[in-house]
Order: structure tokens, then sequence, then C-alpha cells
């Protein structure tokens, strides 16, 4: 068993960790962690693709591509000047826009001359732009791993620094949540359409899960693509990503954590003089549409030139149900390593996939999503049989007990998971800030292993029982079907 | 910037083109040079004390030679309460014969799952991993390796087993055929992928289709692999004298030195592990292209060879792959992404390996019908590497850069010790590092300057594309005359073609 040192445990970590809400609402929290003169943040705004508005898939992605554009301070020669010019190209743009989606009587000289005006007036406003200045000055500055990621649950902005950066960072990112400035939004958005040409249209298993979540929900916005449909990416203004993050990016929607070498008795005020300046908004209403439970199987078959793929998936309650922790224990018992249950059974005994594993929290857990399967088919086997042998191995759980050893592994794995994450200052500034985000407490981290402990193997069978039902089921296929074969010369290979 | 859309995306990915691994310190805050204009704005920014770093000197592991030939290094880290060790063996994919591509990946993957003479492989991960610890082999390029971790509470039985693992493997039959499964997997579904293909074919260019550095498996090569095979690796590998081992964790030195004297000491050396000698010609200038139809984008590639990291120039290099790609401020990036709006990822590097040329590229992902206009825009910029030497800002802001984030080359004593091992294993001295940062304060503009004249020439550069024909509009041709490349897979000795 673990014996989990002093410096390990949540008591040290209460010493070294401080927790402070601002008068506007933002949270922030310290960690001391003094191993080398360098620090990272996390920056966790409560909001993300699933609070895209409707029509406008993509948003959220979107804005956050736009964080990197500037401030009011940053990346502009003139904002003054650079603001009325960015006016004229929302109102050229809406202009331009309702010609373009009348669907009678649109006049392609007025179009055309539209267009042109947008376009002049988008070449009026890029005068002032000083192109990616913001991520510049981090980069010179030695930021190093500089990011950030759109889920449907969160919004997420990270980076590393050297430790004596503390200040030119917190500037840095106060100003971009406080007053971004949506330059450049229009070429930004044809990166994001290259963004989703790479990771959906040109990619096998993209195309399927798009369709796969798709069709799983049909009210719940986490059966939306994340990074958006093509129609909808291609008509967001920047007028609707101002609004966005006005709604959105409130002081009180957002968690900043900030871990390394650094003294929060000297650091807490400097944070606060910058994050105080955020002006504080109402926090966004939360999110009423629940997913109405599903009472029959739907399925998705692609019939094409790629390879063969099978994944299935359950509808699950949100992170906060009583049974979370049921769920990490039967993805550990399914998924974890090589005395896991599918790779035991369908790689190396059955040897039909290359493949096969179970995932809890698909594509969120913020709201109920899904515990997912799926197996990659090893050359001449086809989705059927991975189904077959998914299914057998849902059954198990359902009809018979998991072993003590299944139960017992889970839970040393998850302390010694918990522990292992611990020297890593990225790694804790995510878990404190998602901690603190979903629990109100980053202690939450450590109290985890309670849940966990708490777990039995009536539990799984139970959990199992639930949602493991033909109804509750959706699942995607890619059935191999031979290329047509087209005899052209200059494109060669097949 | 990234979407999470699960790991579920990225499973049957292949990973990009290593890139060149850009480095990095702390200097004096840098002020870049900025145009002033009329009416600048204040720059706040700029008021902000920086004040200085606090002093830190890496810990260095502890270095020992056994009498034998094995290098040890020891990195104590007394964070957590684990220790993480790694055994790094001579011989890796790029030494195993063409007709058997694929032995090293097998032999990485077999080792391990078959386990020892005493304790077979699924016995070992029941034991393993209900203490969540972890023992794996694996294959690479230019060497095999044992990787182990646990609680340092349970150091013992793993080392243990470790030792076993290296000194008793048993190599079943059932594994190896579960191995070659696996690659047997990853050989069907290769042109799945659009930029795995690119990335592929890429590199087959730069280095020629037969090159140990470029070369694939194939259902026969793979097929060819025997037990025997596996067995006689091992053999050939496993002296003492072609075996570094590096331990990081809570331990104490001392006792761990004489805990791997007491293991490794009675070993007898061997013959040394020779890598061959391989040559490389420039690839054949000229524009490749893949059709793969269920695409709206292409996958762009622009590659030649690179340089070593001995190479005296390869600090001014490095300067020149910050100015030409090193982040938001370079400017492949100003240009074809936020510019042109012609490529979500795009970027590029004039590669730096250790023993051997690494590879030039530019790599962006465009459109179909911008396919064109993305290559040139490009194109351009590699020329612009020659005919636009880089400007004051540039240059500060490049070496700033590397400069300001050199910390991170060493804050944690795990890269520490990684980075170690490695220039030990290449030869490279200890203090590569040091001077490397000394190396990049010197570099000059003219010397960036100097270098892309001298090493970058576009009639040596090949271009590929993989995108959809049909789509793509002006025709490809326009960059000129296209070769078609066949990516075919060719089907196991025996089966017909698809």
């Amino acid at each position: 068993m673990l014996c989990t040192a002093q410096a390990q445990d949540l008591a040290s970590f209460e010493k070294r960790t401080t927790v402070k809400v601002l008068p506007n609402g933002l949270t922030l929290i310290v960690s001391e962690r003094p191993e080398a003169p360098v620090f990272s943040f996390y920056t966790l705004v409560d909001a993300g693709s699933a609070d895209d508005p409707q029509g406008d898939s993509g948003l959220a992605h979107m804005f956050e591509h736009m964080a990197f554009k500037g401030t009011q301070e940053i990346g502009t020669t003139n904002y003054p000047a650079e603001k009325v010019a960015l006016a004229k190209v929302e109102i050229a743009y809406a202009a331009y826009d309702a010609e373009l989606r009348k669907r009678v009587g649109q006049n392609p000289e007025r179009l055309a001359s539209l267009k042109k005006a947008f376009q002049d007036a988008q070449t009026d406003a890029q005068k002032f732009v000083i192109p990616n200045q913001f991520s510049l000055i981090a980069e010179q500055h030695g930021a190093v791993g500089i990011n950030a990621s759109t889920a449907e649950d969160s919004t997420q902005y990270f980076w590393s620094m050297p430790s004596n950066r503390l200040e030119l960072w917190a500037y840095l990112e106060s100003q971009r949540i406080a007053q971004p400035v949506q330059r450049e939004f229009y070429k930004e958005r044809d990166v994001v359409q290259e963004e989703r040409r790479m990771r959906i249209d040109s990619s096998p298993t993209g195309r399927m899960v798009e369709e796969f979540l798709a069709t799983a929900y049909v009210a719940h916005p986490y059966g939306r693509s994340g990074v958006g449909w093509e129609s909808e990416i291609s008509q967001v203004t920047a007028t609707e990503a101002e609004a966005f993050h006005k709604k959105y990016y409130v002081p009180s929607n957002i968690v900043i954590a900030v871990v390394g070498d650094i003294k929060a008795s000297e650091a807490m005020p400097i944070l606060e003089r910058y994050f105080s300046r955020i002006p504080a908004g109402p926090k966004p209403e939360p999110m009423t549409t629940v997913e109405p439970r599903q009472f029959a199987e739907k399925s998705v078959v692609i019939r094409e030139a790629t390879q063969p793929f099978y994944i299935e998936g359950y509808h699950r309650p949100d992170y906060r149900d009583p049974d979370d922790s049921v769920y990490d224990a039967i993805t550990d018992i399914f998924s974890n390593g090589r005395t896991a249950r599918l790779y035991r059974s369908l790689v190396r005994d059955q040897q039909i996939a290359a493949t096969a594993e179970g995932f809890s929290g698909f594509p969120g857990d913020k709201y109920p999503g899904l515990f997912a399967v799926y197996a990659v088919p090893l050359p001449g086997h086809t989705p059927e049989e991975m189904r077959t042998a998914i299914h057998k191995e849902l059954d198990r759980l359902k009809t018979e007990d998991i072993t003590d050893e299944e139960l017992a592994r889970f839970k040393t794995r998850a302390k010694a998971d918990l522990l292992r994450g611990l020297a890593d200052n990225e790694g804790l500034a995510h878990q404190l800030a998602e901690y603190q985000t979903r629990y109100g407490d980053w202690r939450q981290l450590f109290r985890e292993l309670d849940k966990i402990n708490a777990v039995t193997k009536a539990d799984v069978r139970r959990v199992a029982n639930k949602i493991f039902v033909e109804g509750n089921r959706t699942s995607a296929r890619i059935e191999y079907v031979a290329p047509q074969k087209t005899p052209k010369s200059t494109g060669g290979a097949e | 910037m990234k979407i999470s859309l699960n790991n579920l995306t990225a499973v049957l990915s292949i990973a990009l083109v290593a890139p060149f691994v850009t480095a990095q310190t702390t200097a004096k805050p840098a002020e870049a040079a900025k145009p002033a204009t009329a009416g600048a704005p204040a720059q706040p920014w700029k008021k902000i004390p920086i004040p200085p770093l606090h002093a830190f000197k890496p810990e260095q592991p502890k270095r020992i030679e056994l009498a034998n030939g094995l290098v040890i290094f020891l990195q104590e880290d007394h964070e957590l309460p684990f220790v993480n060790g790694a055994i790094m063996i001579r011989g890796g994919s790029r030494d195993e014969p063409a007709n058997k591509v694929g032995l090293v990946d097998i032999y990485g993957q077999t080792w391990r799952t078959s386990g020892t003479a005493t304790i077979d492989g699924d016995k070992l991960d029941d034991k393993l991993e209900s203490k969540a610890a972890s023992i794996e082999t694996s294959g690479g390029s230019a060497s095999t390796s044992i990787h182990w971790s646990s609680l340092k509470e349970d150091f013992d039985t793993v080392f243990a087993h470790t030792m076993d693992l290296l000194l008793n493997p048993s190599f079943n039959q059932d594994k190896l055929d579960l191995a070659k499964q696996q690659i047997a997997t990853g050989i069907s579904r290769r042109n799945d992928d659009a930029s795995g293909i690119a990335v592929r074919e890429a590199i087959k260019l730069a280095y020629g289709a037969d090159n140990p550095y470029s070369r694939r498996p194939e259902y026969a090569t793979i097929g060819s692999v025997t037990i025997d095979d596996l067995k006689a690796w091992h053999a050939r590998t496993v002296v003492p004298n072609n075996i570094i081992v590096g331990i990081s964790g809570d331990f104490d030195s001392a006792a761990m030195e004489a805990r791997l004297r007491a293991a490794f000491e009675p070993l007898p050396r061997g013959e040394e592990f020779k890598t061959a000698n391989v040559t490389f010609t420039d690839p054949k200038h000229g524009v490749y292209f893949v059709n793969k139809d269920d695409v709206n984008q292409s996958n762009v590639l622009i590659v030649g060879l690179g340089t070593e990291r001995s190479n005296p120039d390869y600090y001014a290099l490095s300067v020149m792959n910050e100015i030409f790609s090193g982040g938001f401020g370079s400017r492949v990036m100003q240009n074809v992404r936020t510019k042109l709006g012609l490529a979500y990822s795009v970027s590029g590097a004039y590669g730096a390996s250790y023993d051997h040329p690494g590879v030039f590229y530019v790599i962006a992902a465009t459109k179909s019908p911008s396919t064109v206009a993305a290559t040139q825009a490009m194109l351009d910029e590699v020329n612009r590497l020659k005919t636009d030497p880089p400007t004051a800002a540039e240059l500060s802001k490049a070496k700033d850069q590397v400069l300001n984030s050199f910390i991170f080359n060493y804050d944690s004593p795990e890269k520490t010790l990684n980075e170690q091992m490695t220039l030990a294993f290449y030869g490279y001295p200890s203090d590569f590092l040091e001077k490397y940062k000394t190396g990049i304060e010197k570099v000059t503009a003219a010397d960036v300057s100097r270098v892309a004249n001298k090493y970058v020439d576009p009639s040596k550069l090949a271009i590929i594309a993989v995108g959809n024909q049909s789509e793509i509009t002006p025709k490809l041709d326009t960059l000129g005359a296209v070769t078609p490349i066949d990516i075919t897979i060719p089907p196991p000795p025996g089966k017909p073609a698809e």
C-alpha cells in the first residue's frame, strides 16, 4: 500500500496553497513549488463549445483564437483609430452578409461591391495592427508551451515562464481577459476553417466522431461539433465574438491557478492589482437543456475506402453524480494497461483488435456525457466482431462481480496517479483550477480518493446494469468499401 | 490553438516530423527594436520590472563508469516517493537488415510482453500493475531501452524484475505474433491519414527511399522476423559497454551506487556496437504528389537534408530557425497563417540530429484550392531566408526567446538526467548545453545570413503535396512538373493486391 510521504498530502498542500476570490468574483490560486525558478499558469473559463449560441457553433473556439490577437494596449499602433476602423469592418460585413444571404433578389453587382467594401474596410483596419504582438511579448520573455484549448465544458489558456516574469504575465493575462480586441477576425476565421478541415473533414476518425456525437445527442449541445459546422463558422462575426466574451468571460466565471517558484505573500498582491481591474459582470445563467432519455439504439454506418473502426457510447450522468468514481473504476478495469479486460479479451486472447478501450465523460462531463468504448480491428476483422466482443465484456460487468484484484488495482493506481501528477507545475495548475471550478474547492482533488476508496464490487455491477442497456446505446462504425477506381494519370497513387 | 476532442481522434494519427529541438535561459530582458510609429501607444509592459531570476544551478547527475564499460547516471530527486529508471542500449531500427525492417520495433514489444524464464509477461503485468508500477521495453531508431517506475518501497522488487528481463528474456512465439499484428495494423492503416502520408513520403524524399532513417516496415519485412532474430539481436546488443543506465528519484546515491555495481559489474564486456556509415544525398528537386480523394485539405511539405548538432554553425542555424518558424513572431507563422490565413498549422526548421543529418522541412495544411498559393508562400519564406537578412528586431526576438526560456532545459532533475544520458550516448561533451547558450549569445545577423546562404538551397529541396486532385485549382503543375507517388501498400507475400 502507498505510504504517502508528508510532503505530498493535503495538509502540506494547504500550507503552500492560497486561494483568493477578488471583489470582482475572479478566483486566484497560488501554489508554491520552489523546485526551479519557473512557474506555470492555467486560466480556466467555465464556458466552452457547449455554450456556443444556437446557429453559431464554433464561437467559443473562435474566441479562444481571438484571445491571442492582442488588446487595446497590445497589438495596435493606435487603438482609438483602430476601434473606429474595426467598427466600419463590422458595418461593411453586415451589409455584405445581408446581401449574400438574400434568398430572393440578390444583386450580383451589389454583392461584389459590398464584398469589396468589406475587404477595403479590413485593409484599413489592418494598418493599425502589430500582428501577434501579444504572443510575441510572451515568447520574447521566455514563455514556453503557449497554447489554449476549447473543450465542450470549458476554455483554458496556459503557458510556463521564468518566475521573474510573474508580473509581466499578470499584465498580459489580465489585459486579454479585460479588453481583448477582435482584430483580424475574418482572417482568423479562415485559419479556424483550416483547423476544421484538418481535424474533421480530412480525417476518417474525425468525421466518424462528429457523426457519432451528432447522433448520440438530440437536444443537448454536446451533439454539436465543437470546432463548429463549416457553414456556421463561415458566418460568425467579430460582434458575436465580442458578445460571447462579454457574457462568459466575466471574472466570476474564471479561475486562475499559478504554480511554481513564487511566494503567495509576494505574488498575491501583484496578481490582485492586475486582475482586480477586470470589470465584474453577472455570472451567466446556467444551461437548462437536459438531454432527454434515449429509448432506442441509434447507429451510424460509414461505408468508405478507409480502414474499419467501431465505437459505441452510453449516456451517463454528469460528474456530480454519486457514482462518478464508479465510472472511473470501470474505465480503469476496461482500459488501463495490459491487465485491462478489453486488452486481454480483444487484443491478447481473441486477437481481433489492435487496440480496445473504454473511457468516461465524452465529449465532456460537466453535463451528462457518454461512457464510450472503441476498438480498432486487426486486418481482416470487422466492426461487427468488435461490437460482439465489447458487448460480451459489458455483459460480464453486469452479471459477475469484478475481482478483488481489479478493485484493489484501481484504487492503488488512482492514488499513485494523483501523486505522480504533483511534481509538475503545469499539470498541477490545471488540476487546481479544474477542481476549484467544479467543486468550489481545490481540496476536492485530494478528497476524490475517498470517493474512489468507497467504490464496491456491487457498485460496479449496479451501474453497469443501469447504463449498459440497448436503448441507451449509440454506435458508429466505418465499414471498408473498396475505392471506385478513377483512372487518372497525374494523380498516380491509390 | 487546439480543440479537445479527446484522444480518440489522435488514436491513429502518426507523429509529425520530430521538430528541431529548440533550446533556450535567462538573459537580460530584451527590448526589441520596434518601428517607432507616430502616436505609438505607451507600451506599458516595458515598464514592468523584471527582477533578477533566483539563482539556480541544477544538480548534475552523478556519473559512474564501471570497469566493463557500462555507464551509470544517478539523479536524486526527493520531491515524491518514486524511483524511475532507464536502460539505454546501443543499436536500433537504423541498424536492422533491410529485409527485416520492423525487427527492432517487434523486439521492443515482444521483449516485455514475453517476460522471462521465471515469470511470463502476463504475470509480470499483474504483479506490476497491482503496485502501480511499470517496466516497459521499446525499440527506437538508434537504441532500444527499458524504462521502469515504482514507488520507492517497491524499488527492490521492480528492479529485480528489470534485471531479470535484461538478462533472461524469453521471447515467445505468441507474443511475437501479437507484435506483428500490431505493426500489420499500422501498415494497413497508414494511408488513411493524410498528414501521416505526407510526413512519411517527405522523409523518404529527403533521405532516399532505402535510407535506414526513412524506410518503413512492410508485410513482407515483418513476416520474415523470427524468434531467433530477436534472440540474436538481444545477444548482440545487450553487453555492458553498449549500455547507459540512468536512475532518478527518491534514493540515496551511495546506497544506489552499491546496488547497481552489484547488479551490473559481473556482466562481461562484449563487442562494441557500431552503427554502419550511411551516405546521404540531397533529394531530387521537383514537385511530388499523392492523390487522396476523401480530403478537402492538402498537406504540403518542402524538404531537404539538414545537419548535425556538432556542426559549428549549429548555433547560427538555431537562431535562423527561430526567425523562420519559432513561434508566433516567426516569419512563417506571421505570413502563412496570420497574414494570409492559409493554414492553421505551419512550421519548419533546418533540422539537426546528433549523429546524422536532420531534415530541413516546412510543413502546412491548407484547403485544396489554395494548395499552390500556400506552397508558393512557403517557398517565398525559404527564399527570403537568403534574400532578407534578419532585422535587428527579428534577431533580438529570436535570441531572447531562446535565452529567456533556457531555464526550461533543466527545470526538473529528470530533464537534467535525460540530457546527460543523451549526450553520453552520442559522445557529446557534458557541457553541451552551456556551450549552446554561449554560442547563441554570440550569434550576429551576419552569422544568420551566412548560414542561410551556405545551407539553404532551394534547388536541393523537394516539394510534396498530399491532397484531393479534383479540388486543387490552380493545378499543382503551376509549380513545375509533377511526379506522382504510388503509395499502394504492397500486399503480404502470396496475397493479391486489393
